[in-house]
Order: C-alpha cells, then structure tokens, then sequence
C-alpha cells in the first residue's frame, strides 16, 4: 500500500529530519517490506502558483484548438499563455508554471513564442507535476479555494515521501493509514494516536429514519451500518488536501461522495459503499444471489451472479456485489443528493469467493477478504457523514444496523513461552509492553497465565506463536541467537537417492551432459515422435503456461531431443546429454479425494485415499546421442556413438545396480525398428536403447544414426549387498571358439547357450569378432573363453572338454556349427 | 702352459684400460668379450687354476680372483656411466609438447542444480538430517490444504498454481517441496529431521530471474524444545557452508501461513543483502493436522529457491542458462570436483 508521510505525520509525531533509511527499516523490522520510496517534488520547482482564468482567446486555424488565456497570477498584469487544453472557463482556479520554472523530465519554463503569440508560462496538468496520470486535461481547483499567485507548491502538497509497503495477507489492518502509522510508530518508539479514537459514533444513533438494514444470511456478515444523509451538494468539489492524499496513495480523484468513502477506507481500512438513495425501493437486504440473477456492475459490466454470491439487494434487485463492487443503477451520479451509506464487516472467505469467482479484485475487496476490524463498521461510517456533512453540506437523517460485532476470544497465554520459543531470554515486563504496543490488553492471573484480549483489528492472534510473533517483532529478530540442533542419527542416502546420484556421476564422467528440462510438452509433437499406448497417455494442465505445451511428459525423449536441437542450433557438434526426472502417466485410474478438512488428523483410511489420489511417477534416466561421445583430437580420431554404446550403457546402468539385464529386438517408437533394444530384468521391462528413427532424425535436423537410451530407475530391482567372490590366483586358460550361426540368432543367446555348456570352470566369455559375410543368411561369432579353478592349473584335456561341452550346447541350442 | 702372476696383472691392467677408454656402450661390449670373455687372459687364468702345483694354487687363486673381481666391477660402473650418457641424450630426443591437448577424453558434466543439490543433501545429512523427496504432482490437500493454506485464502493466490484437469482431480504440479514435508510428519513422530530438494512449479512467464519450473530445497526440524534460535543457528551454518565463512544472514517478520512466526532469510554477500528464502517457527496447526502433539514438540521449516542460489553463488545472470540445458553451461561445471 501507499501511504504519503505527511498523511501519517497527523497520527505519529515523526521528527521532521527523519532519514529515509530510518522510515524504510522501521517498517522493514516489523514486517512490511518497502518495495518502493517515492520522493514527490524532487524534480520539480517553481514558481508555480494559482492563477485565475481572466479571458480565453480561441485560435482558429489549427490541427487542435489553441487557446490564448489571460491568467491573474496575483501580479499587476495580467499574464498570457497559450495553451492546448479545453477543459476550463473564465473564472477557474488553475495552476501555472511560470518562467523559471522547472517541471518533472528537466522541462524548463521560459517565456517563447508560439502560434504567432508570446507564451508566458503553462497551464499544467497533473500529469505534467508528476501528481498523477491524469492528463486529460489541465488541473482546474474547486473555486475560492487559494487567491491567485499563492504557491501551488506547497497548496498541492507537492513536496511528499510516498512509501509502497507491502503488507502481507495475514496483516488486512495495514492496508490504511491507521495501521500503517501504528506500525511505524510501534517501531520507533514514537507516539500514535489512533485516527478512530477521533470519531464519535455515538451522534448517529440507531433510529428507524432512512433505508433500514436486514441480514438474511448471518454467515456472510457479522454487523452492517447504514447511515442516510439527504440534501447533499452533488456539484460541491472535493477539497484539494482530500484529493491529493487519495492520488498519493494511487487511486483517483472521482466526485465528492466517492472520494469521501475513499478517503475514510484509506485512513481507516474499512471499505464503504454510498448508494443513491432515492434509487433503493424499501429496505436493503444483505443476502445471498440466488438463482439466476444478474447484476450491472460500475465498470459497466454485466455480470451473472453465483447463486452464493453475496449482494446488497433492494426488495425486487441485487443492487451491489457485496464488498467487490457496487451496482450501476443505484451508483451515486452528478445529481445524487440523497445517500445511503453502507458499511459491513464481511466474512472474508464470502468475499474472497466472490472475487474469486468473478475475477474481480478491487481496493474493497483486497481488503475485506483480508478482514477488516469489526469495531470500524459503525466507526467509518460515522467518519463518512462527518465528511459528507462537512464538505458537502449534507443533512443526517438516520442510521440502521443489523446484527453485532464479533470480536476474536481472549488468549490464556504463558508469556514464559516467549523466551522459551525464541531461544533468548525476554523479560516479562518486555513481553508485556510489546503486547501493549501493537494493541493488546493484558491482564495478568500469575506470571504464567496472562489473559490476552487482542486488539479488535488482529482476528489472527489466538494461538500462542501467534502473540510470540507480536513480540519478536517488535523487540527485533535480530535479538535472536543463533545455535544449532542436530539429529540423532544421519541414515544417509537412500537407495534410489544413491542411484539417482551414481548413475549422474556415471554418464557424466564418460562424456555426457546433464540437463534439466522442462516437462511441458507439445502433444502434436509428442505424437509424431509415435508414442502410443501408455506412453501417449498424459496428464492435462487446466492453466498452461502457453497453448503450445499443455501436457505433462510422459517420457523424457521429448525433451531431450528439443534440447539436442537447441544445442546443435547454437553451433554444437558433438551432442550428448541426459536428464534424470519423473515422467507422469495417465494410466492408472484415480479418484480424486473430494473435500478433507484440517479440523483433525486424517485416519488411516482418509489418508489412503489421498495417497491414492496421486499418481505413481516413475523415476528415469534418458540421454541422446548426436555426433561423438569424446571429441577428436590432434593424434586420433574418435569414434561415432551408435546403436552397440548406446545398448551398452544402458546395460550397464542395469549392471551397476547388480541385476542382470537382457536384451530383446524391440519395435518401439521413437526408435529405429531394427535398431532398439528393449533392456529386461527378470524379463520385465527397465529400459530401451538404441538408434532414433531416421524419420524422427530428418524430421528433427539430427545427425544421422543419432541414438538415445532410457532407463526406468524406479523399475530396476534393488538387491542386497552383493556378495563378493574371493578371486582366483591360478593361471588361466583361454580359448577362442568361432562359431557360424543363423543370421537370426542373437549373440546374446550363442553366449548364453557357450555359457550354459561350458560349465563351472568358465570365468568370462567376450564375443570379439563378428563377421556377416558368410553368405547364405549365415554370420560368424568369435568369442574368447577363460577358464580357471581355484586350485590347480587346467590341463589341456580339461580345457578342451569344456570348450567342446560349450560349443556342442551352442549347436544344440542356437544350430551354431563350429568355424574351421 | 703356465700363466704368471705377472701376466695376471697385466691382463687386468689391460683390461681396465680398455673398459676406461670405451665410449659406448656397443665399444664396452666388445671389450667384455675381449677382456672378460672366454678367452680372456683373466679366463685363461682361471682355466689354469687347475694345474697349479697345491702349494702355489691358494696364493695364485688369490690374485686371479681378486684381477677378476675388479675388472668385473669396473666394467659394471662404466655400464652406468655409458647408460646414463645415452639416457640423458636419447629421452630428450624423445620429448613432447606436453602442451597438447587430448580433446577426445570424453568432456561431460553434472548440471550445477545437481551439483548443489548433492552438496546441500550431503551437508545435512552430516548434522543428522533424511533427504526427503515425494511426487511433483501431487494432491492439492497436501501442497495447501495442510499447510493451513484453506481454499479462497489470498494466501493461496500468492502461488500462482498449476491444475490439472479434470479439476475434481484435486492434483497440482506442487508449488513448493512442502508437501514432502507434511508426508514425512503423517507417517514420522518426532523426532524429525528431513531436508527436501526437488522441482517446483509456479506460473511464472520465463526471463532473467523467473522460471515457472524450479527447484526448491526445504528444511524441516520437529523436536523437543526448538527454538527460532535453532532455526537462526542452522540458516547460518546452511549459509556458511554454501557461500563462504564470513557469510551472515538475517532474519526479517514475513508471513507464511504454515509458520508462526515467519521470517524472511536474508544473506550479505558481496557487499548486499540478498533474499534467500522463507522460513519460521511450524504453526501448530499444521503439527496438528500431522497428528504432532504440540505440547511436547516444536519445529521449525525453511525454504530457498536453489536456481537463485546457484545464481547468486556463481553470478549466473540470466536463468535462462540454467533452463535451457545448452552443454556448454553445463560443461563449464564438469563433475563438481571441489
């Protein structure tokens, strides 16, 4: 909120060099961040004085009117100026920048010719001072309000301090004067008196006269006011000091009744709404909509109610959105003499939906959905007639209430609580006086039970932390030490935190660059890439960021590749990367868990049910291959990544965690479909790997053979500690064995098949030489075999009965004939 | 055919000279087979040992042994000699510029987030604390119901939320870690110490200092007798630990509906003060609702955005480098090697 200090100056006695620093951490200290110090007037001086509208000569001839105005400046002649704007007669007040003068943006005043006349000096608008954005026209000031030449300077305002303070939800009482300069003062130690304490309400006494008030819904509301006032001046203007604090604190000067609710909302935070009375047909009622109803709002807006919308309504219309917005047909206009003044305490949650419904957030209901003080309703609104009394002659008739102020409970506290929360040792007789100071009443039953009556306007404080709050902040958190609890035991990783870190580790230790992208996808894109089935199942956003990525991803294929094109946009060559992260699938049927309050720990059951309400989100691990792992350099050149690495690290992902995988030939988009492998455990699925599909690849501007792999690392088995084998020191025997298979036949199962029959001894078999062209449909597999016992050395016998064993399985299993 | 012992010495003498004047090692191998050889004078006195009259053999034996023994070791130090001359002339013929590069050593990279993340985890785990981590979509009670963040509360608006359709769903990309945080208390008592690291999402546009997906690291203490100087005590050393020694925080009233009282953390660093995260004392209404049993224990929680730290931290200045996942940024951080 803005507040002009020289508005909080009538509350606090602030001394009058107070350095800006000190404004700003006062309120900093106790809460409200300071977003922006605007200094008004820095950029401006004079003279600039009231200048009376003598004569008004129009110049014809030109693309705008131009007129030549002869100004009393208080000077002995009288001072011409030319000038664009229309908006003014012969005897207005106007404000005139004469030579000399220098307005905001450096723009310096000096007497000049123009359109055939000398200029000597300008008619300004509030735009050109910098006081608003109003420039429509020039300022024209309500009549007899200054003589001519008094110094619009200081009559303005001009020279001011206007601190933005941001006030936090929790804290609806800051957004006014009153609880701003409450603030201020508490945390300077200064004194404060408190603007409400000056109205006396009780001259507006509860009487039948004027527009009488019921409440059809107690939920909504706890009390109403409305006070009737007749025989008001509508032409009467709003006084220049009026006018000015509003624009200070960035709303706008409207018409007298407006401003004075304005007024009264910004100085106390109570929000008020003036009714044309002459346009309500009996009573008001304060009800709910109902159904089909519809509504014409001020901004000109038809608007159909929520049959639970809130509204001020007359027997036969809703006639306002209560605490959002008032209604067209009984707005306040020109000729409105007659008013009803309404003045709620709303249920903040009630406006809160309304608002929320109708997208409609005004000063009126950031405030109420916040909660307003429920002492202000009659308050306010005796401050209003005050005003509309004062300034615009009206006459009171009568005031009508309906229902009564409810005020928080008092608060049993232990105010030894305070030092023991914190940390630091508070004296009692401290606790005491902050509570005081930000408005409690305290009274004491023994040092460890105080009854803690809140301030009207703090609802929120009923709960222990709530008071100690109130208190830290007003001595200063920088009062708190600093020390520091540790847990009783540190259990370290867990094991799919430790996978999740290691398989990171691993890919980027041998050349690949982890990412991070974002799991908005594109589902036209995601769709051409093939994914289908389970894989082409996403999640929705209700609001996407953009139409363009409305889906959530089910895969990290997408994102990897948009990210490998990026990169090869920006000049890369050499391309891999990876991203570990959850994916989020549509394929489990969910019940959404329906409405679970907070009142009490949910059971067991309830608990269940919201669980269950979450999808499962898998974690995995992707990576895309375009180009080279490692770079070539100087002396070698390094090899493509294909297909072969791209299977191989997968496996060995699978490997590392200590399951065994296999692979199987796979068909399975976006992969190439002779060229992807699905990785098994336990013949479940944990992964795939291999070539992209080269329409894939063209469609994206890929490298050719570019390749990617994915492992599902939520899905790979988590084992026990491996057992480690004591390793064997005799020396080893090796054998080579060439076989001639069917093309068909995987090397996997020549291996698995050399392996079965090749017995106990085997310690490891590496295929080392493939060789396609046999003819015939045939290949040729190489593969060496060591043997080893633990021991003795092998004879040559040995070893040759258990490479014959291995090759006689290899040919009764795969029909591998034995290479010559 | 006898040998005397003058000869004996002559055959040395000579041979010592010989292995003297020998200039490499291919020349001293020549005066080996020559001088030491089979047919040597030295091995020729050796050979005619045998037939020394008993009485001379011990005396002559001890002559022809000791003419051996000394050429021998001659020989052996000139070996060295020539073997160190041909060493100090051959390798540095053999030198290299060792300033070459080898640019087909593979040259990837964890991305910083990773990088501090695993840094952040590690650092408290060593003071006791679990890493904590739960689904990025998640049920809309637990992200705010729980937190004390009731529905049409203006607190609600301030996190510009995802949904996901059909709205009765109930499911929301979580806009905070804090829902890990309300999983661990439903199924932990006290005493607990969790950290919670993981994405985040707000609707937030994409520039130089926002990213509607994020990453988020919060902290969460219930036991008995925890104070806000606790909370004060671990920002510091949390701070301390990332940015450098000298680092201090402070700590400034804020609100957040899930603490009572709320700070806002600040740190000073490089001569300012800069925003770091939320934290504060858990508000025992969401104790609460955890089934926390409020008279014996408290808690407090904290939370920072880890994209603005590492910017902080590493003066990235703009977040798209951190989103976009180019190599080269990634790279610049290799494999966090401190």
């Amino acid at each position: 909120m803005k507040i002009p200090i020289s508005w909080i100056r009538e509350f606090v006695d602030l001394p009058i060099d107070i350095p800006l620093s000190t404004l700003e951490n006062a309120f900093v200290n106790v809460g409200f961040e300071v977003e922006e110090i605007i200094i008004t007037g820095a950029d401006l001086s004079g003279p600039l004085v009231v200048a009376k509208v003598e004569s008004i000569e129009e110049l014809s001839g030109n693309k705008k009117p131009i007129r030549y105005v002869g100004l009393n400046c208080g000077e002995t002649d009288i001072r011409f100026v030319i000038c664009g704007a229309t908006n003014f007669a012969v005897g207005d007040l106007v404000v005139a920048a004469l030579p000399g003068a220098v307005l905001p943006g450096n723009f310096a005043i000096s007497a000049r010719e123009t359109y055939g006349k000398i200029s000597n000096g300008m008619i300004c608008s509030a735009r050109e001072l910098g006081l608003s954005d109003e420039h429509a026209g020039i300022i024209v000031l309500p009549n007899e309000s200054a003589k001519p030449g008094t110094d619009a300077i200081s009559l303005l305002e001009i020279n001011d301090v206007i601190i933005d303070a941001a006030v936090n939800p929790d804290r609806g009482y800051a957004l006014s004067i009153r609880g701003l300069a409450r603030e201020l003062a508490a945390s300077l130690d200064l004194k404060y008196q408190d603007p409400a304490s000056k109205v006396d309400a009780s001259k507006y006494a509860i009487n039948s006269d004027g527009i009488q008030v019921v409440i059809e819904d107690p939920s909504a509301l706890s009390v109403v006011y409305i006070r009737s006032i007749s025989d008001f001046d509508a032409k009467a203007k709003t006084p220049i000091w009026m006018s000015r604090r509003i624009e200070k604190c960035g709303m706008r000067s409207i018409s007298l009744a407006v401003d004075i609710t304005n007024y009264v909302m910004l100085e106390l935070g109570q929000p008020l709404h003036a009714f044309d009375s002459t346009k309500i047909s009996g009573s008001l009622f304060m009800r709910r909509a109902g159904e089909s109803s519809t509504l014409k709002t001020l901004d000109g807006q038809d608007r159909k109610l929520d049959k639970e919308d809130l509204v001020v309504a007359d027997k036969s219309n809703a006639l306002a959105l209560a605490g959002v917005m008032g209604g067209a047909s009984s707005e306040v206009t020109e000729s409105t003499t007659s008013i009803a003044l309404e003045a709620a305490r709303f249920e903040p949650i009630t406006i809160a939906k309304s608002s929320r419904r109708h997208k409609l957030s005004s000063e009126a209901s950031r405030r109420l959905e916040r909660g307003v003080d429920p002492s202000l309703a009659q308050i306010s609104s005796a401050r209003a007639i005050d005003l509309m009394i004062e300034l615009g002659g009206a006459k009171y008739v009568g005031s009508s209430k309906a229902g009564e102020a409810r005020f928080a409970p008092i608060v049993s506290f232990d105010p030894n609580f305070v030092s023991k929360y914190l940390g630091t040792k508070v004296s009692l007789a401290e606790v005491e006086a902050k509570l005081i100071v930000v408005g409690c009443d305290v009274s004491k039953k023994s040092d460890s039970e105080w009854l803690i009556d809140p301030p009207s306007w703090r609802a929120d404080l009923s709960l222990a932390p709530d008071l100690v709050e109130e208190v830290a902040r007003m001595i200063g958190y920088e009062r708190i030490p600093s020390t520091l609890p540790t847990g009783k035991s540190g259990a370290g990783l867990s094991s799919i935190q430790y996978r999740k870190r290691s398989v990171a580790n691993y890919l980027a230790s041998n050349g690949f660059s982890e990412v991070y992208n974002s799991p908005f996808v594109n589902p036209a894109f995601v769709a051409d890439l093939g994914f289908v089935g389970d894989r082409a199942k996403s999640f929705k956003l209700a609001n996407p960021m953009s139409e363009e990525f409305p889906d959530l991803r089910t895969h990290l294929l997408p994102g990897l590749l948009l990210t490998a094109v990026r990169n090869q946009g920006r000049g890369a060559s050499d391309i891999a990367i990876f991203e570990i992260g959850s994916v989020f699938r549509n394929t489990e049927k969910l019940i959404g868990p329906g409405i679970v309050g907070i009142e009490s720990v949910p059971d067991a059951k309830t608990k269940e049910i919201i669980y269950k309400s979450v999808p499962n989100q898998p974690l995995h691990v992707g990576a895309v291959v375009a180009g080279k792992l490692a770079g070539d350099s100087w002396h070698v050149k390094s090899s493509n990544f294909t297909w072969v690495e791209a299977i191989g690290f997968a496996k060995s992902i699978v490997e590392s965690a200590g399951s065994v995988p296999n692979t199987v030939a796979s068909d399975f988009a976006p992969w190439h479909p002779g060229r992807c492998a699905e990785i098994q455990v336990d013949g479940k699925p944990v992964g795939h790997a291999g070539e992209l599909h080269p329409r894939v690849i063209a469609q994206l501007g890929l490298p050719e053979r570019s390749c990617a792999f994915v492992v599902v690392l939520s899905a790979i088995p988590f084992l026990e500690s491996k057992k480690s084998q004591t390793l064997l020191t005799m020396p080893p025997a090796i054998q080579d064995i060439s076989l001639i298979v069917d093309e068909k036949v995987s090397a996997e199962q020549v291996e698995k098949a050399l392996r079965e029959g090749a017995g106990e001894m085997l310690e490891s078999i590496t295929l080392f030489d493939r060789y396609e062209k046999m003819g015939e449909g045939k290949i040729s597999l190489a593969f060496t075999l060591v043997f080893r016992a633990e021991d003795r050395t092998l004879t040559a016998d040995e070893v040759s009965n258990y490479r014959e064993a291995a090759t006689a399985t290899a040919a009764k299993n795969c029909g591998a004939i034995l290479r010559s | 055919m006898s040998i005397s012992i003058a000869e004996v010495n002559e055959s040395a003498k000579s041979a010592l000279l010989a292995i003297s004047s020998a200039t490499d090692l291919a020349a001293l191998k020549l005066v080996k087979i020559e001088h030491l050889g089979d047919k040597s004078g030295l091995s020729k006195a050796s050979q005619a040992l045998g037939k020394i009259a008993a009485e001379e053999k011990a005396a002559f034996g001890k002559v022809v042994g000791a003419a051996k023994a000394e050429v021998s070791a001659a020989y052996e130090a000139r070996v060295k000699v020539l073997e160190t001359e041909r060493d100090a002339r051959v390798l540095i013929e053999e030198r290299v510029d060792v300033s070459l590069p080898a640019s087909n050593i593979p040259k990837g990279g964890l991305h910083p987030l990773t990088i501090l993340t695993n840094e952040i985890s590690d650092l408290f785990i060593g003071l006791g604390y679990r890493v904590a981590e739960g689904p990025e979509l998640e049920a809309e009670w637990l992200n705010f119901d729980a937190l004390n963040i009731p529905a049409d509360h203006p607190a609600r608006t301030m996190q510009d939320t995802f949904f996901i359709e059909p709205l009765d769903s109930k499911l929301v990309l979580r806009t905070h870690t804090s829902p890990v945080q309300i999983r661990t208390m439903l199924e932990n008592q006290p005493p607990i110490y969790v950290i919670c690291p993981g994405r985040t999402y707000r609707a937030d546009e994409l520039d130089a200092t926002h990213t509607p997906v994020f990453s988020q690291v919060e902290g969460l203490v219930i036991d008995r007798g925890i104070t806000m100087a606790d909370l004060k005590g671990t920002l510091d050393y949390f701070a301390q630990s990332i940015f450098g020694p000298d680092v201090i925080t402070r700590l400034r009233p804020s609100f957040f509906p899930f603490t009572e009282p709320s700070a806002e953390v600040d740190f000073f660093f490089n001569g300012r003060w800069i925003e770091w995260g939320g934290c504060g004392m858990v508000n025992p209404k969401v104790l609460e609702v955890c089934g926390i049993d409020t008279s014996e224990f408290s808690g407090f929680a904290f939370g920072m955005g880890l994209e603005r730290t590492l910017m902080v931290r590493h003066g990235i200045t703009d977040m798209h480098d951190i989103v976009e996942g180019d190599i080269r940024f990634t790279r610049s951080f290799g494999l966090g090697i401190k």
